[in-house]
């Protein structure tokens, strides 16, 4: 077995686990750490382990490399139904049996599918430590993906995807992803459409399960209230027997860098236009996603702070929501700002949004609001990290993006080296307040929409 | 909102009951937590846990939409949000500037019993939220301009959360027919005419008459010292005088006699049915039963609502059954279920009565009651992670009556018995004593 104890994370001025007995005492005094174990099992499997040993609670995360890039556009919804259906039924266990088992220890089992990976999680006590682990592995190694099972959930899957059409929201996100991202895997739902749900078949599933549900295409990351030695003797009976096999390929989708500005509107009998504005934006392993964090966070991510909510919701009283993002994914994402207001005011929303969108390509930022971005996404990180769930989730992420175990001791210095002409050059390349996908799902004739 | 009601128990085990609570400044110390009062009527919890350099701290008022005269509605969740518009101190905002400057998080919510206002940050920076709590305490602003562009914002937020959101609208509608007398019967966020209605002169009157400390609580978790927090609450707090000239909330709702039923008809893609029972709320001996039964009927996949209703019958694509016993008032025992495409309404319906039936005529076993006391008592251990939660409990418990409920809550849980199951869904959940609301899809 390859090991390498790596003393990571080290948090300034931050302290996770002052009742841990694991407390670097070498560094300063405000300084402390948090022990991540990283293995690598003879399978392949990646393990981060972190003790906490405040509540006597066991945190589980495995990230499967597999996700809406890795299903083929026919079979959207592929990666979504694997999750959704690894826990009904397995070689030794039925559906309810699963359930009951998990419920009856007051246990969460949980996995679902997302662009870039599956996520498995199992949150349990640690006196239930061992059933959590045997039942946590049986569903990734086990699956069989019961025909009837599958039937069974495809309807209720279709069934809720019907349902949130009632959400304009819902519909608003569906048709910018779409208009977007065009043919690549990000224009498409999770769960893929009543079309495409319907052409799954079993074989599909169990497929992409073989294909990609090996150890060698996963992280598993557990914090809590386990010793090394404990947690070896779960991982050497339950994770052990899983076998490796050939890696898949990811490949790489092209995405059409095309500029123009599209509208695409959508009436529905409702009091309130919601908006969405944006175009692409970044991918995770971009040099420029700190600027970018920075940037976004004065213009519409900061909450309270930005410039969105100061002035379509303080000063123009306009809206109860309104932000912007930048989703920052395996592949180059989106940028979107999002707003709801009455119908009526929709285009002057719209007109702030694209003003303020424009102020920031041109205008270099205050000091005060560049320090205010920079004190809260550094101050901020301890609360990221305040729970063993956060911490499990947390370390299994930044093994994935490949962010190093010492990313929450280095992400205070990326952001902190972020400069005014970063921001005023990050904004000029990555927001187009001219070429932009705008949707609108509105009472149309009431928004009576300008763009 | 019924797994949130779960985690809110979490921290009760732990802290053990030291009962006296003396006036004017005397602490009392449990295992958890540590309880001080000022002479003006101010309660301070503080509970240490030393595990990151965070602290969160929430004052929780004694107000909400239950304490609204007719024709205001939403008067109490229009306020809270005037509370981040200023005081001359401090403009409109600062607070949250200033919290959020510091890494922290801040945000406030209003429900029917009470108004909590909350900052997470670090530690060392606690003193902001006391003084500026303090601040806001007295001394608002409610400038009319502010007033008029805040109620636009309350007016948004109401057509984003309830007017464009069918399944919303008739949880609205159904609240409204379940109680005539109580103002449960009106939503929190309120009316839109009465939205509209709300002018500063009624803000300021209200805000005098709730916002003062003998109607407040504050609870403070996390890596703080107990004597330190208590002193500096003192200085910031001590001189705000106590308020008069509150009314007390006398409405009383009179016992259903006959089934009440709602239809309401939108554009929506599903139909959609609710039900509500009235029952006692907590500390009523019948409580506990009551949150082991929502736990049976529907804690999860092995629950028995979703195996019958959504998994083996499929009928609906989601079904839910809550207990809704922490507010001041009785309140109600819920059912919800979204039906599946293609299928009826009518046997949806008819299925939630036929597992309530179920329960009525036969104990459950003690295998399945043993199975949901697990359920609550590992989510209120899993809960205690969270600073923000551990507090969240104790200011819950302290506006039912005084955090040491919690103790009784877990304890009384843990004595639930198969047959008091079948005794409340005999006593409780009868066709007399339900509002039936049915949201029927049109197209346009």
């Amino acid at each position: 077995m390859k090991s390498e104890k790596l003393k990571t994370l080290r948090y300034k001025l931050i302290l996770f686990l002052l009742t841990l007995f694991t407390v670097h005492c070498s560094l300063s005094a405000n300084a402390y750490a948090l022990d991540i174990n990283k293995k690598i099992l003879p399978n392949g499997l990646t393990v981060l382990h972190s003790e906490k040993h405040n509540l006597p609670i066991v945190m589980v995360t495995m990230i499967v490399k597999a996700g809406i890039l890795d299903e083929p556009r026919e079979k959207a919804g592929l990666a979504y139904l694997t999750a959704d259906l690894l826990d009904e039924g397995t070689k030794t266990r039925k559906s309810a049996e699963i359930s009951e088992e998990i419920e009856f220890i007051g246990a969460g089992l949980g996995a679902s599918a997302g662009g870039d990976y599956t996520t498995i999680t199992l949150s349990v006590l640690k006196k239930d430590a061992e059933k959590g682990f045997e039942l946590f592995s049986d569903i990734i190694l086990n699956p069989v993906f019961p025909q009837e099972e599958l039937e069974r959930k495809r309807e209720r899957i279709k069934g809720s995807l019907k349902q949130r059409e009632e959400d304009p929201t819902f519909v608003a996100g569906r048709l910018f992803k779409k208009e977007v991202f065009g043919d690549h895997p990000y224009a498409r739902l999770m769960e893929g459409s009543e079309e495409t749900l319907s052409g799954i078949t079993r074989e599909n599933l169990m497929e992409f399960h073989s294909k990609y549900f090996i150890p060698n295409n996963a992280i598993l990351s557990v914090v809590g209230d386990l010793a090394p030695a404990e947690l070896d003797s779960l991982i050497k009976k339950y994770l052990y027997p899983w076998k490796k096999s050939d890696m898949p390929q990811r490949k790489i989708h092209p995405v059409s860098d095309e500029k123009t500005k599209r509208v695409v509107k959508i009436d529905k009998e409702v009091t309130q236009a919601t908006v969405i504005i944006g175009h692409l934006g970044i991918s995770r392993d971009n040099p420029d996603y700190y600027a970018v964090s920075v940037t976004n966070y004065i213009l519409g991510g900061g909450g309270f702070a930005s410039r969105l909510m100061q002035k379509v919701r303080d000063e123009l009283g306009l809206a109860y929501g309104v932000s912007s993002y930048f989703s920052a994914s395996k592949e180059k994402g989106s940028f979107e700002a999002e707003v709801q207001t009455k119908n009526e005011s929709a285009n002057t929303a719209i007109e702030e949004i694209l003003k303020q969108m424009e102020r920031i390509r041109n205008e270099a930022v205050s000091d005060e609001e560049l320090s205010g971005a920079k004190d809260y996404l550094t101050g901020s990180f301890p609360r990221r990290l305040d729970t063993g769930r956060k911490i499990t989730d947390f370390l299994a992420t930044i093994e994935f993006y490949n962010l190093g175990l010492d990313y929450a001791e280095k992400y205070p210095a990326y952001i902190n080296a972020v400069t005014k002409d970063d921001v005023l050059r990050v904004a000029k390349k990555y927001l187009d307040p001219e070429n932009f996908i705008l949707v609108i799902v509105a009472d149309q004739k009431k928004a009576g929409l300008k763009y | 909102m019924k797994k949130l009601l779960f985690l809110l128990i979490v921290t009760l085990i732990i802290s053990s009951c030291v009962p006296a609570e003396v006036q004017p400044v005397k602490e009392t110390a449990s295992s958890g937590i540590r309880e001080y009062r000022l002479d003006n009527g101010l309660k301070v919890l503080v509970i240490e846990d030393h595990k990151a350099p965070l602290a969160t701290f929430q004052i929780w008022y004694r107000v909400g939409s239950r304490n609204e005269p007719i024709g205001k509605s939403g008067i109490s969740h229009l306020l809270e949000h005037m509370m981040f518009k200023g005081t001359p101190k401090y403009g409109s905002k600062e607070f949250s500037r200033m919290v959020k400057r510091k890494g922290g998080s801040d945000n406030a919510h209003t429900t029917k019993d009470y108004t909590m206002y909350h900052q997470t940050l670090a530690s060392d920076r606690i003193d902001i939220s006391i003084e500026l709590e303090a601040d806001r305490m007295q001394n608002l602003i409610l400038d009319p301009k502010e007033v008029i562009a805040e109620r636009n914002v309350v007016m948004e937020e109401r057509r984003m959360r309830y007017d464009d959101d069918p399944q919303s609208s008739l949880y609205e509608e159904v609240m409204a027919a379940a109680f005539k007398s109580h103002p449960y019967q009106w939503p929190v966020i309120g009316w839109m005419p009465d939205i509209l209605s709300i002018e500063r002169e009624n803000l300021y009157n209200h805000y005098k008459a709730y916002y003062s400390p003998d109607n407040a609580v504050i609870v403070v978790s996390g890596d703080v010292n107990a004597e330190d927090i208590f002193r500096k609450v003192k200085t910031a707090f001590g001189d705000i005088p106590a308020a008069s000239g509150r009314m007390m909330v006398t409405s009383k709702e009179g016992e259903q006699k006959g089934e009440r039923r709602v239809t309401l008809k939108r554009e929506a893609e599903l139909p959609y049915i609710i039900m509500v029972y009235h029952t006692s709320g907590f500390p009523h001996p019948d409580s506990y039963a009551l949150e082991v039964l929502g736990t049976i009927l529907a804690g999860g996949k092995s629950s028995r609502l979703y195996k019958s209703i959504v998994y083996e019958k499929k009928l609906a694509i989601g079904a839910s059954a809550d207990y809704s016993g922490f507010n001041s008032d009785p309140y109600l025992f819920f059912f919800d279920a979204t039906v599946a495409p293609g299928k009826d309404i009518k046997d949806v319906e008819s299925a939630l009565y036929a597992e309530i039936e179920k329960i009525k005529k036969e104990p459950p076993s003690e295998m399945e009651v043993q199975k949901a006391k697990n359920q609550v008592e590992a989510s209120f251990v899993m809960g205690q992670d969270s600073i923000y939660y551990q507090a969240q409990v104790a200011g819950m418990f302290e506006m039912l009556g005084g955090w040491r409920l919690k103790n009784e809550y877990m304890e009384n849980l843990k004595k639930v018995k198969p047959e008091d199951l079948t005794r409340v869904a005999n006593k409780y959940l009868t066709e007399d004593n339900r509002t039936v609301g049915i949201l029927v899809p049109i197209k346009k």
